[in-house]
């Protein structure tokens, strides 16, 4: 390790590695971006980098070396030798001013990771910062990337045509002349396929969740919480337990009882079970926030003569109406997301949750941009609602439940 | 001397009473329902896997038949026979007290009765005692015209027969037997199942863990636009499991995918990679998956908790010279240790359970069958029940050792 604590050691180590991380991304994004094909030179990348990580340190002169990296990364790239290769029909201007942009990129961030570094001998703390903010940087840009290009595919797909997907798997640039003729595959979806339909049964049937849910749940979670009587403790783990019973393994005498029942393909067989995956949630999480109200409020309504009910709807519901909210928020995005029983249980077209629906969609019959734009539709609703309403379902997911 | 101390009445006060009872009142909704829908499934699925039950057998055994008319009968006096073709529609369950009501038509004298059977009237009642599974027989009852048919001979068919008996359904009865057990534990992919699982699971669960603290260690700085990532961070999480498979799906999909154009283009590979179709490639790749989708959740409660932690303690650590590495070495990580341990442990067995995501991916081929998706293969691709029932039956017994892992651990953390 101690032959690591030395600038001109350290610095072209990771720099040559962010250069590395830098021209891939800038590579994936323009690929992405505008269809172009960008080759990255990795030993190119680690060379130039490396040249810039030593630069740093001995000059100390941040604004000249970006400059000067700008400089040789647009004359490199342009003469086809440099950090990335490009296609014929990105042009020698083209090609340079990628380079430019990459090499002003490499060199402003290399001034923050190693730019107050010493050149030859550095303590732990400088060495250990300087590695810190490498990960930093390469942590953002990994989760980001992780995150955004799956999303970013699944709508930029939707908006595609099946021409234009097959001409260029990678183009994910919108035309945005087409105008509303982008939205083709979302018309099709609600015009031929019902999505109208999936969509409102979805709704309805996680709002009814949600209602049945609280309707068993938070008296059950008061009991729990509140009331002393025999096997408390006890019952309080084993709602714990059912907890973790895998839907898979009920799933299948579920059917079985269902097929018997003619419960099977009906929407109240769906409304009839699905309350029963989140009670047990919703009562473990309700049972925590009830017991944080604390007593005296409660007894002070009793001495006053309110019986225990009107105690709970008087006092105790509405100090946890947060409490409420995010478990409601909570139980729908289960009900919203649920798939494997919509799945088994419905078979006819028209009585399709949204989930069961886009699941539908994948079939080689019909086009990819139909299902990804199946997912959007799926998945807007639920998006716009946590992101309106995260703090909520934050302090709900975080308030004792794990699920996944 | 009488001792006139007080003495307190033993046994629960009439108040405490009225409470049990409320609060057992309050709670009998959910113990219903969850009994209704957890334990009843439950209790059947370990019945279940001791019955040599396949999807077909479902339906109990009943007896069928097939009536039809043999010969010509225009004249008085033309002779013909009426054939019933009878069978029992199970292969090895057994019906017990088979009969057949049926009425014959108008005109026709029969001349032999078969000893089974009495005509009353036009009404014909044969009594077939007990079939074994597969029994099958033919019934035939020659019969006259007595009057002309000039519209062409009768057809027997216009009244259907009407068999009863008492069919036994392969799910219940006493014959049970370790035989899908056996088939489960014997089978030639049963070790590749139990690898598939316990990668999965570690390395998932692991790797979300790991996942999940550095974005949390990321995210726990003040700086512009955190909020924004914050909420970037947590979708994978909270889009539809559906949306999130089938656009990986897409995006590594071997010959239109994005991923393989990106590769190829960028000269990493020299063909197509099936991402979702090769071992042990499909396998990895599932374990990314979930890491992907479920670092968030780790991601969030990891945050929380180190937002709890005393900013005091570094503020001490950095005056004793404490290096980065050596504050979350020695200073985050025991803080965190807690919430860490109690995410692994809901974690693993929540990876364990899972099934939705590999059955979207893969369907759990190439080497990606993992117990769960299992018991689906078994009990609807092979459509034998018992075998899923019994696949079911060891995860059950799995989670119920993860289970008393965790609730021990709790207890240990409580008194910590």
């Amino acid at each position: 390790m101690k032959a690591l604590h030395r600038g001109y050691v350290t610095s072209p180590v990771l720099i040559a590695l962010w250069s590395v991380t830098t021209v891939i991304v800038v590579a994936i994004a323009l690929a992405l971006g505008t269809g172009t094909a960008a080759r990255p030179s990795i030993p190119m990348s680690l060379l130039l980098g490396g040249a810039i990580g030593i630069a740093m340190p001995l000059l100390h002169r941040r604004s000249l070396v970006a400059i000067a990296a700008a400089l040789i990364f647009a004359a490199l790239t342009s003469i086809g030798f440099g950090p990335m290769e490009f296609g014929e029909e990105i042009g020698t201007l083209g090609g340079a001013l990628a380079g430019a942009v990459t090499g002003l990129a490499v060199a402003f961030s290399a001034s923050r990771i190693v730019g107050d570094l010493p050149f030859a001998g550095m303590d732990r703390h400088e060495f250990e910062h300087c590695v810190i903010r490498f990960l930093i940087g390469f942590g953002f840009v990994v989760f980001t990337a992780s995150v955004l290009i799956p999303f970013g595919v699944m709508v930029a797909t939707s908006l595609k045509s099946q021409q234009e997907l097959l001409q260029n798997p990678l183009d994910y640039s919108i035309d945005l002349s087409k105008g509303w003729g982008l939205l083709r595959s979302y018309r099709e979806l609600f015009v031929d396929y019902s999505f109208g339909s999936y969509l409102w049964t979805s709704f309805y049937v996680s709002v009814v969740t949600v209602l049945v849910t609280l309707l068993f749940s938070v008296p059950g979670a008061y009991a729990v919480a509140r009331l002393r009587f025999k096997g408390q403790r006890h019952l309080s783990q084993s709602i714990l337990l059912i907890y973790m019973v895998p839907m898979i393994v009920l799933a299948l005498p579920i059917y079985m009882a269902f097929s018997v029942a003619g419960l099977r393909n009906s929407i109240l067989g769906i409304v009839l079970i699905y309350p029963v995956t989140t009670i047990p949630v919703a009562l473990y999480i309700l049972q925590g926030y009830f017991k944080g109200i604390p007593v005296e409020i409660e007894e002070a309504g009793l001495m006053d003569g309110l019986s225990r009910l009107s105690v709970i709807r008087r006092i105790t519901l509405p100090l946890c109406l947060p409490a409420l909210a995010s478990v409601s928020l909570y139980v729908f995005m289960i009900a919203w997301n649920e798939f494997l029983l919509a799945f088994m249980l419905l078979d006819d077209p028209s009585k399709f949750t949204l989930t069961r629906g886009v699941a539908m969609l994948n079939s080689s019959e019909i086009p990819r941009q139909h299902l990804m734009a199946g997912a959007v539709i799926a998945s807007v609703p639920v998006l716009a609602l946590f992101m309106g309403l995260e703090r909520f379902l934050t302090q709900g997911l975080t308030a004792g439940s794990v699920k996944g | 001397m009488e001792d006139r101390t007080a003495v307190p009445p033993k046994g629960p006060k009439p108040l405490q009473k009225q409470e049990a009872r409320l609060a057992w009142g309050m709670l009998l909704p959910t113990i219903v329902s969850i009994a209704l829908i957890v334990v009843l499934p439950l209790l059947a699925i370990f019945w279940i896997s001791f019955k040599p039950v396949s999807l077909g057998d479902l339906r109990a055994p009943s007896p069928i038949a097939n009536e039809r008319l043999r010969g010509e009968l225009s004249a008085p006096g033309d002779r013909a026979t009426i054939e019933y073709r009878l069978r029992n529609s199970h292969a090895q369950n057994r019906i017990t007290g088979v009969e057949l009501i049926d009425t014959i038509p108008e005109g026709l004298a029969i001349e032999e009765l078969d000893d089974r059977c009495e005509l009353a009237g036009q009404r014909l009642t044969c009594t077939l005692g007990d079939w074994e599974g597969g029994h099958r027989e033919s019934l035939q009852l020659p019969v006259t015209a007595e009057i002309e048919f000039p519209d062409g001979p009768p057809n027997p068919r216009d009244s259907a027969p009407v068999l009863s008996g008492e069919g036994q359904s392969a799910l219940t009865g006493w014959d049970l037997t370790l035989d899908n057990f056996i088939a489960v534990f014997d089978a030639r992919d049963f070790l590749s199942v139990l690898w598939a699982t316990v990668f999965y699971t570690v390395v998932g669960t692991i790797g979300a863990l790991v996942a999940g603290l550095f974005a949390a260690l990321l995210l726990n700085q003040t700086f512009r636009g955190r909020g924004v990532l914050r909420g970037l961070f947590l979708f994978p999480y909270v889009v539809p499991v559906i949306a999130a498979a089938f656009t990986w799906i897409t995006l590594f999909d071997p010959f239109s995918g994005s991923a393989n154009a990106l590769l190829l283009q960028m000269g990493f590979t020299q063909g197509p990679i099936n991402f979702f179709g090769e071992r042990p490639l499909a396998l990895i790749m599932v374990t990314v998956f979930e890491i992907w989708r479920y670092f968030p959740l780790s991601f969030l409660f990891i945050l929380a908790r180190m937002q709890a932690v005393d900013a005091g303690m570094f503020e001490a650590a950095d005056m004793d010279g404490a290096s980065p590495f050596q504050k979350f070495r020695y200073l985050l990580l025991p803080q965190l240790f807690g919430i860490l341990s109690v995410l692994f442990l809901l974690r693993f067995i929540w990876t364990f359970n899972k099934f939705d995501d590999i059955f979207l991916l893969t369907g759990g081929n190439a080497g990606t069958r993992t117990l769960t998706v299992n018991v689906y293969e078994q009990a609807f691709a092979v459509s034998d029940i018992g075998a899923g029932a019994a696949v079911a039956v060891v995860i059950f017994f799995c989670l119920l050792g993860f289970s008393a892992i965790y609730f021990w651990a709790l207890r240990h953390e409580e008194e910590l």
